[in-house]
């Protein structure tokens, strides 16, 4: 038997950052089930949430200079093993996500407690934390399979948590099979794409596969992957045509769930959409850039008009904001189909910016919805004088969704009309102004709604709790600050951009073949 | 109650051969084909063929659905907490070589054996759980509920 000393530098708790980004939240969901209380898991989640969120903070530090950090899982080096892979553009998400997810735990203790059944409220963290994991889990792998297999760990857990709405309306049960329908969809579409990529390749490191397919060139293999992948995507960011799933389950959900998919699940699937047209398909492909220019802009610019005319006439303020999601994802596919790093850099900060006004907006309504138990208008009528401090912040993250200067909205549309000038397109800016403009007429809706109309009969001044408010508050804040100071979110994302843009370095591997 | 008898006796006999046979796959799953996720099915089945031959009253009594749910977990954190312990030797997580430093090639013996006992753990639990809520289904749903 061989026993000789094998030589090997511990690693330290820094090393190991990336892994416990996705693990912390991963072995803390289990944990929930087996303690198996509901306070405990609460402080689970949050605990948790709040680990990954500081962890994501250290590494977006170290990586906001335009490096990255890779961590190779089980020791096997890639593009055999699986590797993680940090960079600018994953770890602001990452810090956005987990961000997020911290925000609205203390938020869904309280509205939880009203919306779902107390036996039930266990296994929703621990849905809530699998979620988690998945979705930090696709933005952190520089693996495209295990992209496949986080991204079905976050919709599976997603489904189930879209269903907990059906305590209140039964509908959510025919959300939540929609979505899954759609998603399922979807997921094999990419893990279809995923095996072209592979049958053309031979690996699935993403940065493996855009060295290689830079060597082969354009041919159908390929082309066929990234059709694919382009649709699987697509119907998980909800691109105009494919968008049929997101109204209702971001209706019928339970307020927290829909504050937290709404503010990072399709973002995600943004994310996967820049790193795979950008990081593994290059630019350089015709296909590639006639896509980008000629379908994807066309349909970014279609959902901006069509979904914001549609949340002008909802009578129901939460299905108006699912609707105005749809609009706000039409910008962030504009600033994809500029195919320019000003306009990357406006699609990534408008990820962010508008994570947090949605994110805001939808804690908002289930504060609302907290005491009305319905977020139609006619059931919110003065609720601007019985609920001042919700309204407020509702009203900072409806300014923020129009896009009012001082607000974060404001900073990311800047960018992009920036990004269409750049180009010399200037209808394209144009319509950017034009559809802010509907943005104008159903944030107005509710604000007349808030505060222009009496409030019923004998409601007395009725503030939603604390574990709300607060959350919501900080949300409405952070829309302010980074509206006043956007350099934090423009350069980041910037970085970010240029790393898309720029040819990856290949592998150490690689270099001897 | 005396209907079925050669099927129950049938079963009772088959019972501790299936759990047999589910444990020989789980351990011998790293040399022949085989490994946790075909174990757990195996063992699955055994407390499955239990319950739809005997009544689900008398599989319950075996094993509470609580219990199942503990399963499903507990799987999940013996495969994860692997990697724990693989992170606290100072290795990469999963990295199983750090389970014997000087033979990397007996940790990954260890290891896999670990990770697949985690992995049958879930598929045994979450076989019989997706069993228990289909046979426990409550009656459809009264009109009122709509």
């Amino acid at each position: 038997m061989a026993t000789s000393e094998i030589q090997h530098t511990a690693l330290t708790l820094h090393d190991q950052l990336p892994i416990l980004q996705v693990a912390i939240p991963l072995l803390a969901a289990p944990l929930c089930v087996l303690v198996g209380q509901r306070h405990a898991a609460w402080w689970i989640a949050f605990i948790s949430s709040f680990a990954a969120f500081v962890i994501s903070c250290l590494l977006l530090v170290q990586v906001t200079d335009g490096s990255y950090i890779s961590y190779e899982i089980g020791g096997w080096a890639p593009p055999l093993g699986i590797e993680y892979r940090v960079d600018a553009l994953n770890a602001f998400m990452l810090f956005l996500v987990s961000g997020i997810a911290t925000l609205i735990l203390p938020f869904a203790s309280a509205s939880i407690g009203q919306e779902v059944p107390e036996r039930n409220h266990t296994l929703l963290y621990s849905c809530f934390l699998l979620c988690l994991t998945g979705l930090l889990g696709v933005l952190i792998t520089g693996d495209a399979f295990n992209v496949f297999v986080f991204l079905e760990i976050s919709s599976l857990s997603t489904y189930v948590l879209v269903a907990q709405g059906a305590y209140r309306d039964k509908r959510a049960l025919t959300a939540a099979y929609d979505y899954l329908i759609m998603g399922t969809i979807g997921a094999t579409f990419f893990v279809i794409g995923l095996g072209f990529l592979y049958m053309a390749t031979g690996t699935l490191n993403m940065a493996d596969i855009a060295a290689r397919i830079a060597e082969q060139g354009d041919n159908r293999t390929v082309r066929a992957a990234f059709a694919f992948i382009l649709v699987g995507m697509g119907l998980k960011v909800a691109i105009y045509p494919l968008h049929h799933w997101l109204p209702n389950a971001y209706t019928f959900a339970p307020s927290a769930i829909t504050a937290f998919l709404a503010a990072t699940a399709t973002k995600v699937a943004i994310y996967v959409w820049l790193r795979f047209m950008f990081g593994v398909f290059r630019p350089d492909f015709l296909f590639d850039v006639y896509t980008l220019q000629f379908i994807i802009l066309p349909f970014g610019l279609i959902a901006m008009f069509a979904a914001s005319f549609v949340a002008i006439f909802q009578r129901d303020f939460k299905r108006m904001l699912a609707y105005s999601s749809i609009a706000q994802i039409g910008y962030m596919l504009l600033g994809i189909g500029l195919i320019s790093a000003t306009g990357l850099t406006a699609t990534i900060s408008h990820l962010f910016n508008h994570g947090i006004t949605k994110a805001a907006l939808f804690m908002g309504v289930g504060a609302l919805v907290f005491y009305s138990g319905s977020s139609f208008y006619d059931r919110l009528e003065g609720r601007g004088r019985t609920m001042p401090w919700t309204s407020a912040a509702i009203v900072i993250g409806g300014l923020s969704l129009i896009g009012v200067p001082g607000t974060a909205g404001f900073v990311s549309k800047w960018v992009l009309v920036q990004a269409a000038f750049e180009k010399g397109w200037w209808p394209i800016a144009a319509l950017i102004v034009a559809s802010s403009l509907l943005a104008v007429i159903y944030v107005w809706r509710v604000i007349e709604t808030l505060y222009l109309t009496a409030p019923a009969e004998g409601a007395a001044r009725r503030e939603a709790p604390l574990p709300m408010l607060i959350p919501l508050w900080i949300a409405a804040l952070s829309c302010i600050y980074f509206g006043f100071d956007g350099v934090f979110v423009v350069d980041i994302a910037r970085t970010a951009a240029e790393g898309l843009l720029t040819s990856p370095t290949p592998l150490p591997l690689l270099e001897g073949n | 109650m005396r209907h079925h008898l050669i099927l129950r006796v049938i079963v009772k006999l088959l019972v501790s051969t299936m759990i047999l046979y589910a444990l020989y796959v789980q351990f011998h799953g790293d040399y022949s084909p085989g490994g946790g996720f075909q174990a757990g099915v195996i063992m699955a089945v055994a407390f499955i063929i239990y319950g739809i031959v005997f009544g689900l009253r008398k599989v319950h009594a075996v094993l509470p659905p609580w219990l199942v749910h503990k399963l499903v977990a507990l799987g999940v954190l013996v495969y994860g907490g692997t990697g724990v312990v693989n992170m606290l030797q100072g290795y990469e997580f999963l990295n199983y070589g750090s389970l014997t430093p000087h033979h990397p090639e007996h940790g990954q013996h260890w290891g896999i054996l670990a990770v697949e006992a985690g992995v049958g753990i879930t598929v045994t639990g979450v076989m019989i759980a997706i069993y228990y809520a289909f046979a426990a289904r409550p009656p459809r749903m009264s009109d009122e509920e709509w």
